[in-house]
């Protein structure tokens, strides 16, 4: 069962936000994983979570050695300025993780282009993101200058393909 | 110089789109302000004390004819016929009015640029050396690594919500015109003693409100990997640069807090698991790059001697003119510090001019220096005296270059919001002193005076041999004297002499330093810098306060 909280994305496309909130964003294929998220300390600790909320400034590194049991990692943005996450994130997926890496909190629709490239695949925003926008700007750039987690091709390799 | 192909322009042309469809949101509220403000900074927009200014990117300070002309179209349709040159190598416009901003963005992104990361907490312009493959002295030219660095930075998606600001420099020669240890990171060009080309990586200089002189975190990174070995030291930098006070956010702070021992270790094992992920241009991209800063068809055997029977021309070649690797060439110098001037303004009609005499006579280049002035690199010494005369005419050529008057200052509490005084007027009334006579200019020799009008030094006043920092005494605008700065590759920063000053007093303590340094100096030859550095404080601080 899909939880229809989620708007799953459609050929890259987000679907309409519905009247629940929060409203979420998914880029992913498989069923969204709804269990208890646990507090970094607590995870660690040795409960049995299969998902983990990671604070800025909490070390996104120690979870390395537990991928195998974990399917999501919620990865806090309590202000918007606050870009810790991006290199969160950024270091999980270059540690090869392959689960869901979800933006939580004060994510803002321009923001989220970014996010995507280091490998955040689902959102949840405190305020509804606009559908119209959110495809406008993951449309935007036809090209990047640099790798990141998206396996998006630099413009380096394209030159010299 | 570089010119954009298909995937710069179309990355240029999406970024427009972006902003102007952020602009959008905002006007319809859809976005608050406090959302639309690192948006707006990121493309270089700032609220300031009039109105918005806007800070146009010059890459490494390098831009054409056509480039200055758009400038100079910029200042005339947009602002009030005049733009300011920066101590980043960038322009600032002050009037700028927020529903005009798009067609100005318009018309930059038809000539290859834009004004984005000129501002807010992300990696800003690359800066780099202003003789930069043109001296004599260098082993290549910076300027293909600074593109490279400018292309990795920009919109990089980890590297764009930073705790504070990022600023680069780059440079191919042991005389640093870059300022690079005063910079979050520094990378001089060399080869080592195996003949292999890479940089040495200084990280965690700045100036502001804590003036800190970078140190190296490694000797030598082979040129192949530095972009990687640069993304490790931004990650080591996002992750654990400090967040909860923005006087303490620059990576100068946590390279102190943590030491360069630690830093460093952190940032070797934070390469060590990038290095492998391919992050590095290859090796046809380096030469690509490479191949756009090539030399300029310069004529062999052009004549290699000046004609300077014309004493006023001598003059300027004395001052403003520096040797060129090339023979029968040479590298001039346009200072924008005339007499009664305001440091780094250019009017449009001078934008033209340049533009112009860069087309004719200097392989369509032109360069911002750190110091506010503008280069033009390739000049053959056949044509300076045509150059000059144009120059001259546009007063252009004031040969004042590294002298008393050329002063570095911020724009001050005319315009900023930031400042606690003015800096331009001081920075007028001292070369007012000096100004009627450049020989009595030469006599003092080299003198570098920079003036900030708050503590965050957009003036360099640490740089300064003598530094000024504008400051709010209960209300009243005062003046704090620096001495022995140096932005140079003998960087020093420079220390407070005693009690500051109001206006005028700042003026004559200036004056009464330059008066002891004259009767002091062990030879004409031995610069204020180099007296200062040899007897110390004690001498000056008497001379201005017994």
């Amino acid at each position: 069962m899909r939880d229809n909280q989620d708007q799953i994305a459609v050929s890259g496309a987000p679907s309409p936000a519905l009247d629940d909130t929060p409203a979420r964003l998914r880029f992913r294929d498989d069923a969204p994983f709804e269990s208890p998220i646990a507090p970094l300390a607590d995870f660690l600790a040795g409960g049995n979570f299969a998902a983990v909320r990671i604070e800025p400034g909490e070390d996104a590194r120690e979870l390395v050695p537990h991928f195998d049991r974990l399917k999501l990692v919620e990865i806090a943005f309590p202000k918007f300025r606050d870009g810790r996450g991006y290199s969160s994130a950024a270091v999980l997926r270059q540690a090869g993780f392959t689960g869901e890496i979800r933006a939580a909190g004060d994510v803002l629709v321009d923001q989220i282009g970014f996010m995507r490239r280091v490998g955040f695949d689902s959102f949840a925003p405190n305020k509804p993101l606009d559908p119209k926008v959110v495809k406008a700007t993951l449309d935007r750039y036809p090209y990047v200058y640099m790798k990141a987690a998206d396996g998006k091709v630099p413009v380096w390799a394209l030159r010299h393909g | 110089m570089y010119r954009y192909d298909q995937y710069d322009q179309a990355i240029v042309d999406a970024r427009v789109a972006e902003f102007k469809d952020q602009v959008g949101r905002r006007l319809r509220n859809e976005i608050t302000e406090d959302q639309f403000k690192p948006l707006r900074l990121m493309n270089g927009l700032y609220l300031q004390l009039h109105a918005y200014m806007l800070r146009v990117a010059i890459p490494y300070g390098t831009l054409s004819g056509t480039q200055m002309r758009m400038l100079a179209h910029i200042a005339r349709t947009y602002d009030r016929d005049y733009g300011h040159f920066t101590t980043r190598q960038n322009i600032q416009y002050n009037w700028i009015k927020l529903e005009q901003f798009s067609d100005l963005l318009d018309d930059l992104s038809k000539v290859e640029m834009h004004a984005f990361q000129t501002s807010g907490n992300c990696i800003r312009n690359i800066s780099s050396d202003q003789f930069a493959g043109a001296a004599a002295d260098e082993i290549a030219d910076p300027r293909p690594y600074a593109e490279l660095l400018r292309q990795w930075s920009t919109l990089h998606p980890e590297f764009s919500f930073l705790p504070r600001k990022f600023k680069i420099a780059v440079i191919a020669s042991d005389s640093d015109r870059a300022a690079i240890q005063l910079h979050d990171i520094g990378l001089q060009l060399y080869r080592n003693a195996a003949g292999m080309p890479g940089f040495r990586v200084y990280v965690g200089g700045g100036m502001g409100r804590t003036p800190i002189i970078g140190k190296v975190v490694r000797e030598f990174i082979p040129v192949g990997q530095f972009l990687s070995y640069s993304e490790a030291i931004l990650r080591v930098y996002n992750r654990h640069g400090r967040r909860d006070n923005i006087y303490k956010a620059r990576i100068k702070i946590l390279v102190t807090e943590l030491g360069i021992e630690e830093f460093t270790r952190q940032v070797e094992a934070e390469w060590a698991t990038l290095e492998p992920l391919g992050l590095d241009a290859p090796q046809a991209e380096y030469d690509r790059i490479i191949a756009q800063f090539a030399d300029p068809a310069y004529e062999i055997g052009a004549p290699d001697t000046i004609d300077l029977s014309d004493p006023d021309f001598k003059l300027w070649v004395d001052q403003n003119v520096h040797a060129h690797k090339q023979p029968g060439y040479a590298i001039t110098t346009i200072s924008l510090k005339p007499k009664s001037g305001i440091p780094g303004d250019a009017s449009s009609a001078q934008m033209d001019v340049i533009a112009d005499l860069a087309e004719k006579y200097a392989h369509d280049e032109i360069r911002v220096t750190h110091s506010q002035n503008l280069v033009l690199a390739h000049v053959r010494k056949a044509d300076l005296y045509a150059v000059w005369q144009v120059l001259a005419a546009a007063d252009l050529a004031t040969p004042n270059l590294d002298l008393v008057t050329d002063i570095i200052a911020c724009p001050g509490m005319d315009y900023c919001t930031l400042a606690n005084a003015r800096s331009i007027p001081i920075a007028q009334k001292i070369a007012a002193k000096f100004e009627n006579s450049i020989s009595e200019q030469r006599d003092i020799g080299e003198l570098k005076i920079k003036v900030s009008g708050c503590i965050n030094g957009c003036g360099h006043h640490h740089a300064g041999h003598i530094g000024i920092l504008g400051v709010d005494k209960k209300g009243e605008e005062a003046y704090q004297l620096l001495l022995g700065g140096s932005g140079a590759e003998d960087a020093s920063l420079a220390k407070i002499l005693g009690p500051g000053f109001d206006e005028n007093g700042i003026v004559d303590a200036v004056d009464k330093l330059i008066a002891f340094y004259r009767s002091a100096r062990s030879a004409p030859t031995e610069r204020f810098l180099d007296t200062y550095r040899r007897l110390g404080a004690a001498p000056f601080k008497e001379a201005v306060y017994a």
